[in-house]
């Protein structure tokens, strides 16, 4: 399935935002997801599924003003 | 008057220097820089990271080391959705419900625009945020802010990263005199002590920088001398200043001066 994941084009096996971040390497991160400008919760990942053509975003804590 | 402490929402803060942490030389420096400033509160955002890099957690580290509350900020944003979903993303990962509101309305001036800032205000304040606006010096929407559930005000002295102080001086004493019980803040736009001086001698409560430190050429030397500057302004408010005077008035007492029986002006 074809997603966007922080503005990047890719191509996932996953079907949940939980299996999502195991996949791309972020499982054992601290992070904050939204899907399609929607915040989902941490708990809520497991049960967030994902379609082709989402816009994932995963961020983590950085600098700033 | 007695100086009272600087509370805002239920909190007290005993440095009135609130600093960002963005834009260091190194880690280093900024731990540095953050311990010199006595700042008890550092701003902080949420960006896009690789799933493989290392960057944010280790930045996140050092934040927590040095034991300083964070404002997380929604730098960037672009609208009040993108805003509000941001805000909701840090209160998770920073664990705080404390949040610096920004939306931004110009890429030119990052002038904040003000009418998606009161909106999203609105929202994140019934959500259960204590939000932090960056807004500009404009009288009706700190009304407005305040009105949204606002329990402190940002003002900037100058846009974001320009070092030009207290652009509209009368503006920000009218909004202090307008507001003397709402805790003000000024964000933005200074660039040395003096101007943090300035701000503290209006009588607003504390000030807001980030790049005036970690962009010196010592960044902990200035944030240091930022210290100095925010509390010796802040003692000058309490103090009570002098007004301004058109003319002279000699300092030294006129009473028994030498020869005032003969020197006479024609």
């Amino acid at each position: 399935m074809q997603i966007r994941v922080n503005g990047k084009a890719h191509e996932v096996a996953a079907t949940t935002l939980a299996a999502l971040l195991a996949e791309l390497d972020y499982h054992d991160k601290l992070v904050a997801t939204a899907v399609n400008q929607s915040f989902v919760r941490a708990v809520d990942r497991p049960s967030t599924p994902l379609n082709p053509g989402d816009a994932v975003e995963i961020l983590v804590p950085r600098q700033g003003g | 008057m007695q100086d009272t402490p600087f509370e805002v929402y239920g909190s007290t803060l005993a440095s009135r220097l609130l600093i960002g942490t963005a834009q260091y030389p190194s880690p280093a420096v900024l731990a540095e820089a953050v311990r010199a400033s006595g700042a008890e509160l550092v701003t902080v955002s949420l960006r896009r990271e690789a799933g493989k890099s290392r960057a944010g957690e280790s930045f996140w580290n050092l934040v927590r080391d040095l034991g300083v509350k964070v404002l997380p900020n929604t730098a960037g944003c672009r609208s009040v959705k993108e805003a509000v979903t941001t805000a909701e993303m840090a209160r998770e990962v920073f664990a705080t419900d404390w949040i610096k509101l920004e939306v931004i309305g110009d890429d030119d001036l990052l002038q904040p625009d003000v009418f998606g800032l009161v909106e999203a205000a609105g929202i994140l304040s019934r959500a259960g945020f204590k939000v932090f606006p960056y807004t500009t010096e404009d009288l009706l929407v700190a009304e407005k802010l305040i009105g949204a559930g606002c329990e402190v005000l940002m003002p900037w002295g100058a846009p974001i990263g320009s070092g030009r102080g207290l652009n509209n001086v009368f503006g920000l004493q009218a909004l202090r005199k307008h507001f003397p019980s709402v805790p003000l803040i000024v964000d933005a736009g200074i660039g040395t002590p003096a101007h943090a001086a300035a701000a503290m001698e209006l009588g607003y409560d504390a000030v807001l920088l980030n790049t005036a430190i970690a962009k010196a050429g010592d960044p902990v030397m200035m944030a240091r001398a930022f210290a100095r500057a925010v509390e010796a302004g802040r003692l000058g408010y309490c103090a009570d200043p002098i007004p301004p005077r058109d003319m002279a008035e000699p300092s030294t007492p006129q009473i028994g001066r030498a020869f005032s029986d003969l020197s006479k002006r024609a």
